[in-house]
């Protein structure tokens, strides 16, 4: 099983809204697990979920935008790796 | 050495107002900033010149002297004056408020033509990748005495020394991050995280579950029978309750807010459940025998 983080810890340590995070669970962006009535964030979505800080915070982006962003992320990637093995067929 | 025209890079003119090049920024910002530009080379490269010309154009001090000298900066003593006063101002200075969505892009990582104008760390040297340091996990041991209150603990990791303060409350397992504290970063990349797991030891009294907490507490057969007070440990103090009439073995009872503090919530603490472990008398005198056997006969 992944660490747990406290979004508590999270919130004061990148001085973000408790709401933002769990507006970010509710889209399912990033995975919000509750113990106790705590919630706590994996380890293993920490990355994922300070990338998704740093564009609401340095950007102003808000969670509507951040969500069409990542799916258009994840379609480049995708479509990234597409085009590596096509390429890796013609040579 | 070239110039820089910072107006070009943000796509605005020379009379722009603040706002007029704060708006731009942003913009641009938002189309080159690392994490929506992942494995872009390019995209990065713009990004920290934009922050390079966000930071000589939003600020006052440095537009005023940039607009002054500009294009003639190798030619005046002003400008070596600038950088020292600069240098002595601020030194390894990193430009202020630009962004930090990428690693490398502080002040380490503007161009000479910015170094040389508003100072800065020097030795820029080779562009050798920064590397972030590793992230340090460790453990640290708390009695459930200790979980319950906020307290602050100094431990040694990799040599340093580091005093944390520990919330009450803090659950068996439960991990934190402090900034910084791991690994130091190489090529003057910054240092890893230090994550510490908090392993809480059994308490040989109190179970935990959560916040609340659990205890057998022996209750003697005449007060479960008759009703009376009896005196329970909490895991700080001990208080006083009142026992029914006719209280059954393994009958539980809710002390509220008597279990542990809630993590980060302040004045909202667990509670307390405890189970009555009714102990049966031994070595009865002949006088307690003949009462008990007068019991037994009434109770016929």
């Amino acid at each position: 099983m992944a660490n747990l983080i406290a979004t508590t810890d999270i919130c004061t340590y990148h001085d973000v809204e408790y709401t933002f995070i769990n507006s970010l669970g509710e889209a399912g962006l990033v995975e919000v697990k509750v113990v106790k009535k705590n919630t706590f964030i994996p380890e293993t979505e920490l990355q994922k979920l300070e990338k998704m800080i740093r564009m609401h915070r340095e950007l102003e982006i808000n969670v509507a935008g951040i969500e069409a962003i990542i799916h258009l992320l994840d379609r480049v990637e995708q479509m990234q790796e597409e085009m590596r093995l096509l390429r890796n067929r013609h040579i | 050495m070239a110039f820089i025209d910072y107006y070009q890079v943000l796509g605005v003119d020379k009379k722009a107002s603040e706002k007029d090049i704060k708006n731009a920024y942003r913009k641009l910002a938002r189309k080159y900033h690392p994490d929506l530009n992942p494995n872009d080379a390019e995209a990065h490269k713009k990004f920290q010149q934009l922050n390079e010309a966000n930071e000589v154009l939003s600020d006052p001090d440095k537009r005023k002297k940039y607009d002054q000298y500009g294009e003639n900066w190798q030619h005046g003593a002003e400008y070596e004056q600038a950088r020292q006063q600069q240098s002595r101002q601020q030194a390894g200075a990193s430009g202020g408020g630009q962004f930090s969505g990428f690693e490398g892009f502080g002040g380490d990582n503007f161009s000479d033509f910015f170094q040389s104008m508003f100072g800065g760390s020097g030795a820029r040297g080779s562009k050798q990748s920064k590397y972030r340091g590793q992230d340090i996990n460790t453990e640290l041991h708390l009695s459930l005495k200790e979980a319950a209150e906020t307290h602050k603990q100094a431990f040694t990791v990799n040599g340093k020394n580091i005093r944390i303060t520990i919330p009450a409350g803090v659950e068996n397992g439960q991990n934190i991050k402090i900034a910084g504290h791991g690994g130091p970063g190489a090529n003057g990349g910054p240092a890893g995280d230090l994550y510490i797991t908090f392993l809480i030891a059994e308490d040989p009294k109190f179970k935990r579950s959560g916040s609340d907490l659990y205890c057998n507490v022996k209750l003697d057969v005449y007060t479960a029978v008759l009703g009376g007070e009896v005196t329970v440990d909490t895991l700080n103090s001990k208080v006083k309750i009142k026992v029914k009439p006719e209280t059954q073995n393994g009958t539980k009872v809710k002390l509220k807010g008597k279990g542990l503090p809630l993590y980060k919530k302040e004045n909202q603490f667990g509670d307390l459940y405890i189970t009555y472990d009714i102990q049966i008398p031994v070595n009865l005198t002949d006088k307690q025998r003949k009462l008990f056997e007068e019991l037994r006969e009434e109770s016929k």
